[in-house]
């Protein structure tokens, strides 16, 4: 399997993070040729390039933009999603660290293409070192000229999962709790302060330079007719060799783990896969098969979600499992919608009460029962990330939670890897939470 | 407070509400790693909002603290990827070198230890923030030379 570096390109020989040494490897040629392309012939090559967005929601760029409203009056906003925090994935702060020009190129020719002056960069609160590069970056890139009449803002969150949401990311900017808005109205009518406004993640917005020097055409054609380009997968978990691997989208599930990621360590069997980060539902060792591109891991039931793929060997008990990626569900419910806020909760308590063995056969349906009272239910898909990966940990590995009610206590007497972990949800919640009898 | 630095900072956006968050920050580190009432007030009174409409960004986010903390601030991860490789063993040798629960401060106000979310650096587990600041991966047997490194320092 070919390991194929658009985004992080020359990143392995050169310090690109220095303008000297990003504009040796041809760095902001797109951007000069962009800008003697119309706004709407950039567009288009977005819409040829079929680029499909890498934050997890795979919508195609070009049409995003495409629906940003015109003639409003109002001024265009491009707000850049660098709040990477879904559990698993670590591929935008490499891609800063690293390459921060090709952020910023990639920024400052989609303001081109839209037609915006005002480009937020939403940066995760903890990415201190990322935060330096960048700010570095940017005053690199303004000191040489090079960023016409748009400004670039970086904007520091402050601790919380949902802003990553993209309405939720509008509210933080704006200043207020990140709590996701009704939709519509959309952000490409009415997003940041009411204007129109157009939300990409770090590697789309990375990916675009190379789409306006070589074109949309070509682009289209790299990898598989759905879902072309590359992407950066971030390998974690049990897994010899982990880290960010840049591959073609339909790149093999087995490779990335085995080839690349030299499979599992101490001799240990896989026992199971999360292909795109903790939201999206889990896999089985019979399915690793499967390539990883935006379609085959949707018809083979789960999603590419982040391309973060979490590796568990068979040392995990599932249920702990199940209940730790619930307690971070928990922890980041904003609030704001009651079948999230409670509804996540009440799964922690009844799988906390699984694993401890006091559950009873009828409280395993119960916790479907919640499941299906959450999924679909809320204004974000935060519920639906909490729910719908439950689901599959009970289907897949029914036994296994139906041995923690038939033995009362976890079979794994204390063995499991992830065996009495503490989980922050015991210190804080975005969300107030009163205490009522389980 | 530095007034003139929040100013400059809601220069950067179209509506000073905008700046809240930035300026929370700033006041954080100017109030010892927390915000006290005072500050809270302070910041609204920069920016010409209601204390209320800052205390209600300042308690949703998890990186704004309302109550004091530690000189130092340990976090350790304990999400899945750093959870299946030992982020509980970690964070129990913390527990041990320092002398706290997860969520509590020293008695002697120099260390707060957090178990935390995903960090985003779940290619080098166990993830382990000191101060801000990455140290990947980290092993339960580099623990006490961090918590010395750390008293050294101070």
């Amino acid at each position: 399997m070919a390991i194929r570096e658009l985004t992080l390109a020359h990143a392995g020989e050169r310090d690109l993070s220095k303008l000297a040494e990003y504009q040796a490897i041809g760095g902001y040629k797109a951007l000069a040729k962009a800008r003697k392309m119309k706004p709407e012939a950039v567009v288009e090559q977005l819409l040829a390039s079929n680029l499909r967005g890498r934050g997890g929601a795979g919508f195609p760029m070009g049409r995003k933009a495409s629906f940003l409203a015109k003639g409003t009056g109002k001024p265009t906003y491009l707000c850049v999603n660098a709040d990477e925090s879904e559990p698993g994935t670590f591929k935008d702060r490499e891609i800063m660290l690293l390459n921060p020009h090709r952020l910023i190129e990639g920024c400052l020719v989609t303001a081109h293409a839209i037609e915006s002056q005002n480009v937020f960069i939403y940066l995760r609160g903890e990415y201190l070192d990322v935060f330096e590069v960048m700010r570095r970056a940017l005053e690199d890139a303004r000191k040489a000229g090079l960023m016409g009449d748009v400004t670039i803002v970086l904007h520091r969150g402050a601790g919380a999962y949902i802003c990553g949401e993209e309405s939720a990311l509008l509210e933080s900017l704006e200043g207020k709790r990140g709590q996701p808005r009704p939709r519509p109205p959309f952000p490409a009518v009415s997003g940041l302060y009411g204007s129109p406004t157009l939300i990409n993640n770090v590697q789309t917005i990375a990916t675009v330079p190379v789409i306006v020097e070589k074109g949309g055409e070509w682009y289209a054609k790299i990898g598989p007719e759905p879902s072309p380009g590359t992407v950066v997968f971030s390998l974690s978990g049990n897994v010899e060799r982990p880290g960010n691997y840049e591959l073609l989208l339909g790149s093999g599930l087995r490779e990335l783990i085995y080839d690349l990621g030299g499979g599992i360590p101490d001799g240990r069997e896989l026992k199971a896969i999360i292909p795109g980060g903790s939201s999206t539902t889990v896999m089985t060792p019979d399915q690793l098969d499967t390539d990883l591109d935006f379609n085959s891991v949707a018809e083979a039931g789960s999603q590419l979600g982040a391309a973060a793929v979490i590796v568990i060997d068979d040392r995990a008990c599932m249920v702990q499992l199940a209940l730790r990626s619930t307690q971070f569900y928990m922890h980041e419910s904003c609030g704001k919608c009651t079948p999230c806020r409670e509804g996540t909760r009440w799964m922690v308590q009844l799988l906390q009460k699984l694993e401890d063995g006091r559950a009873e056969q009828s409280e395993l349906d119960l916790l479907l029962s919640v499941c299906d009272r959450v999924l679909g239910k809320c204004l974000c898909a935060l519920g639906d990330f909490a729910a719908g990966p439950v689901v599959e940990y009970v289907r897949n590995f029914r036994d296994e939670f139906q041995r923690h009610i038939d033995e009362g206590g976890c079979p794994f007497g204390g063995e499991s890897s992830l065996e009495g972990t503490f989980a922050p949800v015991d210190q804080h919640t975005h969300a107030p939470v009163a205490e009522v009898p389980a | 407070m530095n007034l003139d630095a929040i100013a400059a900072i809601a220069t950067e956006y179209p509506e000073r509400q905008s700046a809240i968050l930035p300026a929370l920050r700033l006041a954080q580190e100017e109030h010892g790693g927390w915000l006290p009432p005072e500050a809270i007030r302070e910041v609204a009174d920069a920016l010409d909002l209601a204390p209320a409409q800052v205390e209600a960004v300042a308690s949703f986010y998890d990186m704004l603290h309302l109550a004091p903390v530690g000189k130092h601030m340990v976090e350790v991860c304990t999400n899945l990827s750093c959870a299946l490789v030992g982020a509980q063993q970690v964070l129990q040798a913390f527990e041990e070198q320092l002398g706290v629960a997860p969520g509590e401060t020293s008695e002697d106000g120099r260390f707060t230890l957090r178990a935390i979310e995903c960090a985003g650096g779940c290619g080098r587990a166990v993830v382990v923030v000191v101060d801000e600041r990455y140290r990947e991966p980290v092993r339960p047997e580099d623990v006490p030379g961090i918590v010395e490194e750390l008293k050294r320092g101070d």
